[in-house]
């Protein structure tokens, strides 16, 4: 089993690296691209006999605590049964 | 009376800070490794500049689950201090000893310079030698010194006088111009809701001794030092 956690940036939070991204977009002639918020994407490998509930409330809490800084980001977490 | 200075894999200003208090202030200090569980009997713990864990996930972000900082965040809820300089600025909001945090500098550059700081309050224990709203020059060096917090919070630092250094003009007017990585209110170092916990983005222990071009971050260890000599006289 994989989990998928992808950290991004709060509404309201400066993201100048996403704006250098946008901006370099528009320099290329990438026109229809409004903006860009960058995140961070995680693939996090489970041990395939634990508890499905058990794993998602461990994974959304690694999220909280360590991938995200509440501060600043929001977290989303997807259980990928292969 | 002892400092100690924490060094992490990755840390580079431990031998500098620990230069500073030794040599230059000429109080006793001892290292103190990451892996340490215990901070034996100082009265001072400094978290140095650096880039420690390599800066991975964020700044600060793996530093703050390393075993010495369980030890540290006990030993400042005993009233312990806390000087976090730098990276050490990063890794304290990241343990949530001191509130929000520091993104990207806001034209995405690391920035290596002089700047100028208004010292906003002098009553905490940090900074008792400096002059109310005095102006100093001290270096900078950083990519993520960019101060964010929550409006919340940024009402409860003016109003709890936590806003202890401001960039500002060299005549120390405060104003965006002058604010050389974005930060909210121009804010440079803060304190903890108890005073005994300060980060500071620039590096004072860079500026401390005539040959290396100034000293106006001596202070900042003087400031501690004759702080705790008056706590033990009581004592």
């Amino acid at each position: 089993m994989k989990a998928k956690v992808y950290v991004t940036l709060k509404k309201g939070v400066l993201d100048p690296q996403g704006k250098a991204i946008h901006h370099a977009a528009e320099t290329i002639g990438y026109n229809s691209i409004n903006g860009v918020r960058q995140g961070k994407y995680f693939e996090i490998d489970i041990n395939t006999t634990a508890d499905l509930a058990h794993v998602q409330n461990e994974v959304e809490r690694f999220a909280k605590e360590v991938l995200s800084n509440p501060v600043i980001e929001d977290y989303r977490v997807e259980l990928d049964q292969l | 009376m002892k400092f100690g200075v924490v060094i992490f894999p990755g840390s580079n200003c431990d031998h500098d800070t620990y230069h500073v208090v030794s040599k230059v202030i000429g109080q006793p200090v001892q290292f103190i490794w990451h892996r340490s569980t215990s901070l034996d009997d100082c009265d001072v713990v400094i978290l140095p500049g650096g880039f420690s864990y390599g800066d991975y996930l964020r700044c600060g972000a793996i530093a703050r689950f390393s075993p010495v900082m369980q030890a540290i965040k006990e030993f400042a809820a005993r009233g312990g201090f806390v000087l976090g300089i730098c990276n050490g600025f990063q890794i304290l909001c990241e343990s949530g000893l001191l509130p929000g945090v520091l993104l990207r500098n806001k034209d995405l550059r690391f920035i290596c310079d002089f700047v100028s700081l208004r010292v906003e309050d002098n009553s905490s224990a940090f900074v008792g030698q400096y002059n109310k709203h005095q102006i100093i020059q001290l270096p900078i060096a950083h990519a993520e010194g960019n101060y964010f917090c929550t409006n919340d919070e940024l009402t409860e630092l003016e109003r709890e006088n936590r806003i202890v250094f401001r960039y500002c003009s060299e005549e120390g007017l405060v104003s965006s111009q002058f604010n050389p990585n974005g930060s909210i209110s121009s804010i440079a170092g803060i304190l903890n809701k108890e005073k005994n916990v300060l980060g500071i983005m620039p590096h004072p222990e860079r500026i401390s001794e005539d040959l290396l071009g100034g000293t106006d971050g001596r202070k900042l260890f003087s400031s501690l030092s004759l702080h705790i000599a008056g706590l033990e006289k009581l004592r």
